[in-house]
């Protein structure tokens, strides 16, 4: 509820508690689990986590066969946390909750699903914020950076510790589509489909260029102490919540803006300040402090910038389609007519290579007016299609 | 699968193991038919939401895109065979797809109402547009914008430089022989760029 005020929000929460509580869509309450690994990780900067810690849910029951079992990766901002409520925490469902739970696309009553917090995160995996054994102290700027194929083979051992050895799909949407197309590539034979929603090859000039201000405002800010503010009890606030203003602007799309806010101001003349005046500063400020009140400043950068790296085609000599040729798995890609950041093209010319590769893939473009934010949005056309493709993907594994 | 009559014909043109485009897929019958019946592989593109959802429903490969935006997102004859079946007369850009089609395919193979079919003609001569089974719209809600011929349609061909390498004129499913161009409802070509 983008746009709303605050009692609005409140009510909304409410009426989304009410309704995940009371129709049979909602996977109800369930509770994280965290796994350890002690077995060191290699990363791709050739750097390496000596042991870690993953934080992780799972929905449904994985069959007999094992076949069942479904990963969804999440993005920038989210975590484990992709369906249901957490006891005591009724008003804040799973990030995918209208995507994930009985009679809904990605149907639990069908699929053993399993939502898993990255490494890097600030949501209980282990992170910049968690002691690093080697010191004693918060990891904080000496957290290594991590890529979006490290989470892959994260997650590959997180699947091996529950015994699965080929996922029915991996799916994600954004980052969470990067990693569910890396898992095609780094893991082909243990990816049935691949369920990637609005997402791209690679990022381009410009979104790069928007990680930059958004890393920019949290690095200048006096408060980040490059990185180690954890010990000096502060947290760089204003520039977490700069990051996430310019974040914002670019998951909605201008005419969905100009339909919000338009120039509606919140007194009923111009203040002749520099205050806060139109609504839609208000809106921008609310989000930019309401996440600076959960979200960590380094997880911010690392995760911008696996954002920034991930391009697989780079050890290909640029060629996407080269890339894409270990891909053993069926793909079913979505992207939103207004989203410009990750933009259909970006979708398409994954289609491209696939199809070049003779693959099998369905894609399809749909035109909603919610910019990037549209892939966690209740689309009926988007939600038909995905639950289409999770029916059949449910007939060939036996689900 | 109970088949439209042109795709019957257009599925028997096409030998098993062919690599299919299907334009204007619609609910991906001929794909699921070609897939199951001839082992062929391939993937539709079709605009619509709707169509599109039957095409996954189908477990068909379908691409959700424009024509008219053309075939960009494929590569030169990248196909063995390329099929736009009634849907040449709804493109604006009708000589753009039959170009991209040849580039992409080796070969063509197009339906699509005959506009001179004797009822028609009566239509026209009483004074009304016709509307017909292959052509149920009213003029003001049609989608059809380049209507034509037979004869009309062998015409561009020559002129855009194509090979006719085989053709069919159906009236209810059968080919018709005596006076085909007044009495087919549908017409069927395939081709070759030269």
């Amino acid at each position: 509820m983008p746009g709303a005020t605050e009692p609005d929000r409140q009510a909304c929460r409410v009426f989304v508690f009410w309704e995940s509580m009371s129709t049979p869509g909602s996977v109800g309450i369930v509770a994280p689990q965290t796994m350890r690994f002690e077995a060191p990780l290699a990363l791709s900067s050739g750097a390496s986590l000596a042991s870690y810690e993953l934080v992780y849910e799972t929905y449904g029951e994985l069959n007999a066969a094992r076949s069942n079992a479904v990963l969804v990766c999440h993005a920038l901002n989210a975590s484990h946390h992709v369906a249901g409520i957490h006891e005591g925490q009724e008003r804040n469902p799973g990030w995918w909750d209208n995507m994930v739970g009985p009679g809904k696309p990605v149907d639990t009553s069908r699929f053993f699903v399993i939502g898993v917090n990255n490494p890097g995160s600030c949501f209980g995996s282990t992170g910049p914020m968690s002691i690093d054994p080697a010191s004693g102290r918060r990891y904080g700027s000496r957290f290594p950076v991590v890529t979006v194929e490290d989470w892959v083979n994260v997650q590959a051992r997180l699947a091996d510790a529950l015994g699965i050895e080929r996922f029915a799909a991996v799916m994600g949407g954004s980052l969470g589509g990067m990693q569910a197309l890396s898992w095609t590539l780094q893991y082909p034979q243990r990816i049935a489909h691949c369920v990637a929603i609005a997402t791209t090859p690679k990022l381009t000039a410009q979104n790069i260029a928007f990680n930059d201000v958004a890393r920019t405002a949290i690095q200048n800010d006096p408060d980040f102490h490059g990185g180690d503010y954890y010990e000096h009890g502060v947290k760089p606030r204003r520039g977490l919540g700069v990051a996430r203003m310019i974040g914002h602007i670019t998951y909605l799309s201008g005419a969905d803006m100009a339909e919000k806010f338009g120039r509606l101001l919140r007194h009923k003349d111009y203040g002749y300040s520099f205050g806060i005046e139109f609504e839609v500063e208000s809106y921008l400020r609310y989000q930019g402090d309401k996440f600076a009140d959960y979200f960590d400043a380094n997880t911010y950068l690392l995760i911008t910038r696996a954002l920034d790296y991930f391009d697989p085609a780079r050890t290909h000599g640029g060629n996407l389609v080269r890339a894409l040729a270990k891909a053993e798995a069926k793909f079913f890609l979505a992207s939103f007519s207004t989203d410009w950041r990750f933009a259909p093209a970006r979708s398409r010319e994954i289609v491209e290579a696939l199809v070049a590769n003779g693959r099998d893939v369905i894609y399809a473009e749909v035109d909603a007016p919610h910019g990037h934010d549209a892939f966690l949005m209740d689309d009926p056309r988007y939600h038909r299609a995905v639950a289409a493709y999770f029916d059949r993907i449910a007939r060939e594994v036996g689900a | 699968m109970n088949l439209r009559d042109d795709l019957k014909l257009i599925a028997g043109w096409i030998s098993p193991g062919t690599h299919v485009l299907d334009l204007g897929c619609g609910d991906g019958a001929l794909l699921a038919h070609l897939r199951d019946a001839g082992n062929c592989r391939g993937y539709g593109v079709d605009i619509d939401d709707g169509h599109v959802l039957e095409c996954i429903r189908a477990s068909v490969n379908v691409i959700q895109a424009d024509l008219e935006s053309g075939l960009r997102m494929f590569r030169d004859d990248m196909f063995d065979v390329v099929v736009l079946s009634q849907t040449l007369q709804a493109m604006h850009n009708t000589e753009g797809i039959l170009r991209e089609m040849v580039r992409v395919g080796k070969q063509g193979i197009v339906s699509f109402p005959n506009f001179g079919h004797w009822k028609h003609l009566i239509s026209l001569a009483g004074g009304h547009m016709p509307v017909s089974p292959q052509m149920p719209y009213q003029w003001y809600d049609t989608p059809n914008v380049h209507l034509c011929t037979p004869k009309d349609f062998e015409i561009l061909a020559g002129r855009l430089g194509f090979a006719i390498t085989r053709r069919a004129l159906l009236a209810d499913g059968q080919p018709v022989d005596w006076a085909p161009n007044l009495r087919a409802t549908v017409a069927v070509y395939r081709f070759e760029g030269r």
